[in-house]
């Protein structure tokens, strides 16, 4: 039964086994990206409308007023094509903008301006580690067109509502599409593909990477074939997935529904479907009989472009260290584990906060024991990052070569490190005014390891007699002497010297 | 009227400027008279779809006052001009002669208007025009046709027809147009006026309601080849608004127009002269080159072979880019939302659309949608732009060896309104004309004589970006014929008194 096949495949449990040996999926992401520039696309009104109250941030160029026209930003094909260059793609030396007509309310002037056959780059590949392999996924194209504006719908879709609302404001900002090559083969693989184009353009500083909030968004098209078939199945688009997991499921879920249907001997429609996260599992939108024809042409208003060599040679220039090639420099580079380089680097943000700790002079090894462990901790407790924290990165660096030089213990650091996060104030000053300094004096500490032998003696008879256990309560002894600031350790070794020698 | 404006209908704008800037006349006067003479002959003509009686006042004193103050200002200052409804100023309604943008307002200027208006022009109303510029004969207007001050019976072309007989009319000197085909050169040519279109991307069409973008141009029509000098030098130049204008210095025409035409080639093109000529313009154009030859002009004869591929080439491009902008019409911003009451949006877009344009704009909506449409773009729409390319190539290849070519405007003089019901035979007004918008060329178009009592149109085009050169070919031509002083009479009809 159909609706069985549809509705059954539980999602959590990693799909239906058996899926990999009958069938090879297919999946290829398009994946929009809003350019993190001052300004939209084709007029100066700003990129940024997040927080602005509806339709103030709009213009006759935004809203297609009669007459109005579009100049192109320059910054925001800059933006692409730093962007295709780390993806590895290819720069024409031509390009150009098309316009796509189609009739939307949330599109001012009756068609997009985006690019149909002369893109900005072209032939790009994403490649990653996944569970011990490498996976190679290739990009089509790295375009750029504009965003258009927001629908309120009073009801639940545009056709049925009472009424629609409209805010222009997001209208015009400019809109990067990456078109991947359906060359990913798993769910798995989508969304670790999709981590790492996140992470390229956050470390580019081109888009936010935020899938909730859509300043970064993703299709995918999936379908099924016997595994080594070369042709490709029938084609499903889905949509509406706003985060990581969502896209996982998604696609976990529709590998699942389309298997169902061929084993029952039916072959999936091509069309597109919305992934309903309420409900974990897809639904159609519009099967391909409504498919718009965009009637693309060369947009009259905008001139062809022309990318000079030297245009690329200077934002090649300008290209930042990528994250893959980031983590394997902390590997050879500090001795880091490549997980532990792995994490590290997984935003820009923190690997740079590494970096600035070691060269602050913070032993690697120390520095990534610190940011993974207590510092992650707090960061994510408090939602504040280091950096804007009391304790700040010169402060994290100064308390952790406390520890290193066996200044402080480590009970005690952890202790200063939530406090100065929190509260700020100067380490050196807490440290001193609290005496919280490790008696670290040998001749001190003998004077009081020979007070507590002189105070206790039964427990040195104990331990002489052989009772290794007696010999904790001595140590006990001097650490509550030092308040804690002895290494219980060189305590223990300190007492059995002396007691040995008597 | 006051004696001090009496007989100034036929005044050139330098002559005008002068007068204003001896305090011989005031703005105000002038202006007061350009508004008085709109309102006799507009039950005639039809010329204007509003009108901005205070606001044309209020600008003339301020021009007044800057003058008084001895302030330095623009030889335009004060001057009146009336703008075809196509173009954009702030808080004006705009309507592109369409039902559908009845009582829209738009919110900004556009960049060729600004720039008259830091010059201190003076507006006085918005013309008729067919609705969205598509038409030849101000018929396609959704407000009614414009007359022909030479005969109110006939039409006096389009699509900017307005701006061609209000100036031609005598009421104001100098109007501006657009030209996406002719639309400025084919009213000029049937009104009896000087009509310039100037290289495309020589003046911004930023504020302009485009109707077929890689052809529109904006430009002027006057009286006088070194009025629409005046205008062209204000208007032209890179704008950062649009994209499409071109970086390149703008010449100063107006130094080399009294240049003469001794020694310049002149081309007549084979193809331009043929049959399809009435015999009054054959008899006018061919009177024309006589008079250049007398000037000493050297006249050649050339070739542009592909010129009967112009019409057909226009008829792909233009509807294609007009399907798409004219899709920003769906009742969703701004005009005409129909039907008032709430309605499902593909309701509200067919009800807008259906009723807010008329059939001209709805044909090629439909001829351009369907030359873009999958699986016929390649035969027509990019067969189109291959054609556009070779006609663009001829006329380089004859510019490489004349200095401007001249031929007729129009085939034929001014039509009675509703003559031409079939489109085909519409569209057949601008077949001398189209092929200089889809090569991009400055072509104008100047009165040369007369069939019947209506006026007959001479066409100057030159190479890319040799406005001036176009400019001076046809001042030269003016300054040795004497049209330039031949005015229509005000209806009897509408005599009231003494006409201007």
């Amino acid at each position: 039964m159909a609706s069985q096949v549809t509705a059954g495949p539980a999602v959590e449990d990693g799909g239906a086994p058996g899926i990999s040996a009958k069938y090879e999926a297919v999946i290829g992401l398009e994946v929009h990206a809003q350019l993190l520039t001052e300004s939209k696309m084709f007029c100066g009104c700003r990129a940024d409308y997040a927080q602005m109250p509806p339709n103030t941030n709009v213009c006759p160029v935004c809203m297609g007023l009669p007459g109005a026209l579009p100049v192109m930003n320059r910054k925001a094909v800059e933006y692409t094509i730093l962007t295709a260059l780390a993806l590895n793609c290819t720069i024409p030396e031509e390009s150009k903008f098309d316009r796509k007509n189609y009739f939307y309310p949330d599109l001012p002037k009756g068609y997009q301006i985006s690019q149909y056959d002369m893109p900005l780059s072209l032939n790009g590949h994403l490649s990653f580690e996944l569970e011990g392999r490498r996976v190679r996924a290739g990009i089509t194209r790295v375009h750029l067109e504009e965003d258009t504006g927001t629908l309120q719908h009073a009801g639940s879709v545009l056709h049925t509502a009472a009424s629609s609302a409209i805010d222009y404001n997001r209208c015009g900002v400019p809109l990067m599409e990456i078109v991947g090559e359906p060359d990913l083969r798993s769910a798995e693989e989508a969304r670790e593909y999709l981590v790492r184009l996140r992470q390229i353009l956050t470390y580019l500083g081109v888009n936010d990477g935020n899938l909730e909030t859509g300043s970064m968004r993703c299709d995918a098209n999936v379908s099924l074939r016997p595994p080594g078939d070369s042709q490709l199945g029938v084609k499903v688009e889905i949509k509406n997935m706003n985060s990581f997991r969502a896209v996982h499921r998604a696609i976990q879920y529709e590998i699942a529904r389309q298997a169902g249907l061929l084993d029952m001997g039916e072959k999936p429609l091509q069309e597109t479907r919305g992934w309903v996260e309420t409900e974990s599992r897809t639904v159609s939108q519009r099967t391909k009989e409504y498919a718009a024809d965009y009637r693309y042409f060369p947009e009259p208003d905008l001139p062809p472009l022309q990318i000079s060599r030297q245009l690329v040679e200077e934002i090649t220039s300008q290209m930042p260290e990528l994250p893959e090639q980031k983590a394997a420099r902390l590997v050879t580079q500090f001795g880091l584990s490549s997980y532990e380089a792995g994490v590290l680097t997984a935003t820009r943000a923190s690997a740079d906060t590494f970096e600035a700790v070691v060269a602050g002079g913070l032993p690697p090894q120390a520095a990534s024991r610190w940011l993974l462990g207590d510092v992650a901790k707090l960061e994510t407790e408090h939602r504040t990052r280091l950096a804007e924290s009391g304790l700040g990165v010169a402060g994290l660096v100064r308390l952790g070569n406390l520890v290193e030089k066996g200044s402080i213990n480590g009970t005690t650091a952890k202790a200063l490190l939530e406090e100065l996060f929190l509260s700020g104030g100067d380490l050196d000053d807490l440290v001193q005014s609290r005496g919280l300094s490790m008696v670290s004096d040998a001749a001190e500490l003998r004077r009081m390891a020979e007070e507590v032998i002189a105070a206790n003696p039964k427990s040195v008879a104990d331990f002489q007699g052989g009772k290794e256990a007696a010999l904790q309560s001595l140590v006990g002894g001097v650490m509550k002497l030092t308040r804690g600031r002895a290494d219980a350790r060189a305590v223990t070794q300190l007492l059995r010297e002396l007691l040995s020698a008597e | 009227m006051t004696a001090a404006v009496a007989g100034t209908g036929n005044w050139s704008i330098t002559r005008l400027a002068q007068a204003l800037e001896k305090k011989e006349l005031s703005s105000e006067e002038l202006t007061g008279a350009a508004l008085d003479s709109i309102d006799t002959w507009e039950p005639a003509l039809h010329a204007y779809l509003s009108q901005m009686r205070e606001h044309a006042l209020d600008s003339a004193r301020a021009s007044d006052r800057a003058r008084l103050a001895d302030e330095k200002v623009s030889l335009l200052s004060g001057i009146p001009i009336a703008l075809k409804d196509v173009l954009c100023l702030e808080n004006q309604p705009v309507t592109a002669g369409s039902r559908l943008l009845e009582g829209f307002t738009s919110p900004y200027t556009a960049t060729a208007v600004a720039r008259l208006k830091a010059a201190g022009m003076v507006f006085v109303g918005k013309t008729n025009c067919d609705e969205f510029a598509m038409g030849s004969s101000t018929e396609n207007s959704g407000y009614g046709p414009t007359g022909n001050p030479w005969d109110p019976a006939c039409s006096p072309g389009g699509s900017s027809g307005g701006s061609a007989a209000t100036v031609a009319a005598r009421s104001v000197p100098c109007s501006l147009g657009t030209d996406t085909g002719g639309s400025i050169r084919q009213p000029a040519s049937l009104c009896g006026v000087v009509g310039f279109k100037p290289t495309y991307g020589r003046v911004s069409r930023y504020g302009l309601i485009a109707f077929a973008s890689s052809l529109d141009q904006i430009g002027p029509f006057t009286r006088r080849v070194e009025d629409a000098a005046l205008l062209y030098r204000e208007m032209a130049g890179a704008d950062p608004m649009d994209s499409t204008t071109l970086s390149d210095p703008v010449e100063d025409p107006v130094p080399q127009l009294s240049a003469g035409v001794a020694g310049l080639r002149l081309g007549v093109p084979r193809e331009y002269m043929g049959s399809a000529l009435s015999p009054g313009v054959r008899a006018a154009v061919e009177a024309a080159i006589a008079l250049y030859q007398e000037q000493g002009a050297i006249i050649e004869e050339v070739s542009l072979p592909s010129t009967d591929l112009g019409l057909s080439t226009y008829y792909v491009i233009a509807p294609a880019e007009c399907s798409s902008n004219l899709a920003r019409f769906d009742g969703v911003r701004y005009g005409n939302r129909l039907p008032s009451e709430l309605a499902p949006l593909t309701e509200m877009y067919l009800e807008t659309r259906r009723k807010g344009f008329g059939p001209e704009v709805k044909r090629r909506i439909m001829l351009g949608t369907y030359v873009l449409s999958h699986g016929y773009y390649d035969a027509y729409y990019r067969k189109a732009q291959q054609v556009r390319s070779l006609i663009a190539n001829e006329f380089s290849t004859v510019f490489s060896k004349v200095d401007a070519l001249i031929a007729p405007t129009s085939p034929s003089v001014a039509f009675p309104l509703g003559a031409k019901s079939d489109a085909l035979s519409m569209y057949m007004c601008d077949v001398l004309t189209v092929p200089v918008n889809l090569a991009g060329l400055p072509g104008i178009s100047i009165p040369c004589g007369f069939e019947d009592g209506l006026p007959v149109g001479l066409q100057v085009i030159g190479p890319r970006l040799a406005d001036a050169m176009v400019l001076r070919v046809a001042h030269a031509y003016e300054e040795a014929s004497g049209w330039k002083d031949e005015a229509p009479k005000l209806p009897h009809t509408l005599t009231t008194g003494e006409a201007l």
